[in-house]
């Protein structure tokens, strides 16, 4: 399936989520490729587990299959193992390790690093990153998501150029926050490439 | 993007768009005049679009008190012979039903489109229900979008079909078709500017009785004429570009019919599996096209029937093959193929045509035994209510209530209703016993004060009540009825993401409108307990439902602040935590449950940035453990 890539985007609701994903889509459709993207509004963004699919090739339905994404990109540790139905292992899991405690109190939050140990022994390609810690030396905890757009761009299999990521970046954020989220997309990139 | 180029924007642009975006693209190129709506997901973000745009694009735009209301603006407008849009969520139908039940029999002259958006999985509704049924029980076309381009282009096309035929045309989407994002190519715009007969203040009514007033008489005619209508249009399904063969293969053995977001996973699984089916896609799928489903099942021994929700081409095309007398076997949801319920992705369709056709080999991922685990293990993380929340004081202050008159929460039923509060149904609140619909909390009121001996406790939200509850609060107070209705009144349409409400000084155009009090409202219906109160006051809260609930009548308590998430309300600084003075008694976690406090490592922390500056945390610790920030 070449040309094909599927990024499985998935956190909690308030973490620029769907803005993300809609940078990814525009640049892709600058570049001229096929996309389609589907996304969760309502009751499920009060602070619950929210996701995003982003399918680039000639897809029509918007929803990655089992064990079909390219990429699973976790903006939290946790939802990272709710994010897992759709990986192979193939799969790049590229995640935020600063945790986000839910309310809920059914359970108690497990270790991260626990959880990172636990994914490596399963996949070949797991790429922790403290998201939140780049995005605070950015400018803002609110850069997280620039932090992991950047880190996306990173994948050797990513079909977009980095800068066009960047332009549908200028195009949809505000121009003020546009230096520091050019530095939250260069360290997230750089956390992977580096 | 800047939501203006969806005015500004000229044909052959290419914008990404969310569907319920390209919807108001094609309102913006058919030229409407008037657009109404009570916000729903998975249809909101249409409204709140327009609302923004609306009169760039020379649209009249109104937030309706509800459905029925938007039905009923958009059908006089459409009488008027102005194009006029409406829609709502699926559950948005019935509400809309009465009236909506008669325009297909009066008919209409400018084009009247109706946006119904199914929810399939229930992401955001309290049923599964498929608008495509109410096309059959009306007798009005369905056009069943599955891409953003569609939904742009065939929201565009209902306006012409519906001044072909004067009939009202719905077009069905569901969740997946309206919260997908895809590539939209831009068409022409039609005029309707000021100077132009479209503008929306150039409308007249033509007097027509005999056409506009179903009195006996008349609706007997008018009966006539929409089957008439109806047999003609199905000439035009038989041959709608929208209901098109995909091919895939020469061979004639097996064929799909599929429509909306199911075409999309049907499609790739036929696509990427390299199965010999071709499959019949149906855009266009009410008056059914008979003619063109039996061409198309006419070689083929079996067929895949694939449809979100209920079984209804499944049962048309059933209908074909008996009528026609032909040998195919269908493999649909009637047959257990595919599931009656919950939405489909390319998984389920793979699965079902897999155990029909057996062309894949289960490759279920094997994870280690301690990835297992932590797939068991990991916490939760269901929707709650928001840090500064005021429902959640209300909350805690009705069962600090019922425990003063020594009562316990379980002696009460709460009836809820639809918004942000029916999250109430959690622990530790478990102020949710009983839902039905929009409003029913105040009927459902009535009707378990008299059947049982209980308490009662309603809740209902402001738009809620402007929706559909006063009339049930008129009969509630005529009936003589015992029950507490609480409105949370949070100044806003807070679910659907902010939309204005009557209860607000704005109406849906952005501008000053006068605002409905329900504290009149509620005295105008004759309540004669009527009590205004602030919910972060803990202990107003608590002493007016102690009062409240010691009345045999129907006592109002309407609970007024913002809702947190209103644009540009100033917060206050977070509260602090004292360690020295916490007793470890847990209340701050374990009773009022704000997701800005929880206990990590054995020791309270607060979470400034989500914490609001409530404070009714400080009122609940009975320590002096938490203090307000400065």
């Amino acid at each position: 399936m070449d040309n094909h890539y599927s990024i499985y985007i998935c956190g909690v609701g308030g973490q620029g989520i769907i803005k993300t994903s809609t940078i990814i889509g525009e640049a892709a459709m600058n570049q001229g490729l096929d996309v389609v993207m589907s996304e969760i509004h309502g009751m499920s963004q009060r602070g619950g587990s929210v996701s995003t699919e982003l399918k680039i090739g000639g897809f029509n339905s918007s929803i990655i299959p089992n064990r079909g994404a390219d990429m699973l990109l976790a903006f939290e540790p946790i939802e990272t193992i709710r994010g897992l139905d759709k990986v192979n292992a193939e799969t790049k899991i590229v995640y935020n390790t600063h945790p986000i405690i839910p309310s809920s109190t059914d359970k108690p939050y497990p270790s991260v690093d626990g959880i990172t140990r636990i994914l490596k022994e399963n996949f070949k390609y797991v790429l922790p990153i403290n998201g939140t810690e780049l995005a605070i030396e950015a400018g803002s905890v609110l850069a997280l998501n620039m932090v992991l757009l950047g880190a996306v761009t990173a994948d050797d299999n990513f079909p977009l150029s980095k800068e066009s990521v960047i332009d549908a970046m200028k195009n949809n954020l505000k121009p003020k926050f546009h230096e520091m989220n050019l530095k939250a997309i260069e360290s997230g990139y750089n956390s992977i490439k580096g | 993007m800047n939501l203006k180029e969806l005015v500004t924007g000229v044909a052959g642009d290419k914008q990404f768009l969310l569907g319920n975006e390209a919807a108001v693209r094609g309102v913006i190129e058919a030229g409407v005049s008037i657009a109404a709506t009570y916000p729903g997901t998975p249809s909101s973000e249409i409204g709140n679009v327009l609302s923004v745009l609306a009169k760039d694009a020379n649209i009249y735009f109104e937030f309706s008190t509800n459905e029925k209301v938007a039905m009923e603006v958009a059908a006089t407008a459409a009488a008027s012979g102005l194009r006029s849009f409406t829609f709502m969520k699926h559950v948005g139908m019935n509400v809309a039903a009465d009236s909506f039940m008669t325009t297909a029999y009066s008919g209409v002259n400018g084009g009247m489109v109706i946006l119904s958006a199914d929810d399939p999985s229930l992401f955001s509704s309290q049923n599964e229900q498929d608008t495509r049924n109410y096309a059959r029980i009306s007798n009005v076309p369905v056009l069943e979008p599955s891409n953003c381009q569609e939904v742009k282009d065939m929201v565009k096309y209902a306006f012409d079909l519906s001044e072909q035929f004067n009939l009202p045309v719905i077009v069905r989407t569901t969740t997946r078709v309206s919260h997908m994002r895809g590539v939209v190519e831009f068409g022409d715009v039609n005029d309707n500017s000021s100077n132009n007969e479209n503008h929306w203040k150039r409308g007249h009514f033509k007097k027509d009785p005999s056409k506009y007033v179903p009195v006996p008489a008349f609706a007997g005619e008018m009966h006539v004429r929409l089957w008439d209508k109806i047999h003609k249009m199905e000439e035009l399904t038989n041959k709608s570009e929208y209901n098109a063969e995909i091919d895939f293969t020469d061979e004639k053995k097996y064929g799909l019919i599929a429509s909306s977001s199911a075409y999309n996973y049907a499609h790739d699984v036929v696509k990427f599996n390299d199965l010999d089916i071709n499959i019949l896609k149906l855009g266009f799928s009410y008056p059914f096209p008979q003619d063109k489903v039996a061409e198309f099942l006419k070689d083929l021994d079996e067929v895949f029937i694939v449809e979100e929700v209920d079984p209804i081409i499944e049962r048309d095309t059933l209908a074909v093959i008996g009528a026609k007398n032909l040998n195919v076997t269908v493999h649909g949801k009637l047959d257990g193929t595919f599931p009656l319920y919950h939405e489909f992705n390319s998984d389920v369709v793979g699965e079902g045509l897999n155990n029909v056709l057996n062309f894949s080999e289960d490759e279920t991922m094997k994870f280690s035994s301690s990835l297992e685990q932590l797939k068991e293990d990991i916490p939760s993380r269901a929707p709650v209510l928001c840090a500064g929340c005021p429902h959640r004081a209300m909350y805690y202050g009705i069962n600090k209530a019922i425990e003063e008159l020594g009562l316990k929460t379980s002696d009460v039923i709460f009836a809820s209703d639809i918004g942000c509060y029916t999250l109430g149904i959690n622990p530790p609140y478990n102020c949710a016993d009983y839902l039905l619909s929009m409003g029913s909390s105040v009927g459902d009121g009535c009707g378990f004060s008299v059947s049982t001996d209980q308490k009662v406790a309603s809740f209902i939200g402001d738009s809620t009540f402007f929706h559909s509850g006063i009339s049930p609060l008129i009969n509630a107070v005529h009936n003589k009825h015992n029950f507490v209705l609480t409105v949370l009144d949070n100044r806003i349409t807070a679910m659907t993401g902010g939309q204005p409400n009557p209860g607000i000084p704005i109406d849906g155009m952005g501008d000053e409108a006068p605002e409905v009090s329900i504290r009149k409202v509620a005295a105008a219906c004759g309540c004669d307990y009527v009590r205004v109160i602030n919910p972060f006051n803990l202990e107003q809260v608590v002493k007016t439902y102690v009062e409240a609930f010691q009345r045999d009548d129907t006592a109002v308590i309407v609970s007024k602040a913002p809702c947190t998430l209103i644009k540009g309300l100033t917060k206050k600084p977070p509260v602090n935590f004292v360690e020295g003075n916490c007793n470890n008694c847990d209340k701050c976690v374990s009773e009022l449950a704000c997701p800005a406090i929880s206990k990590i490592g054995g020791k309270i922390t607060i979470d400034k940035a989500q914490c609001d500056g409530c404070n009714v945390c400080i009122q609940v610790c009975k320590y002096g453990a938490l203090e307000a920030g400065r």
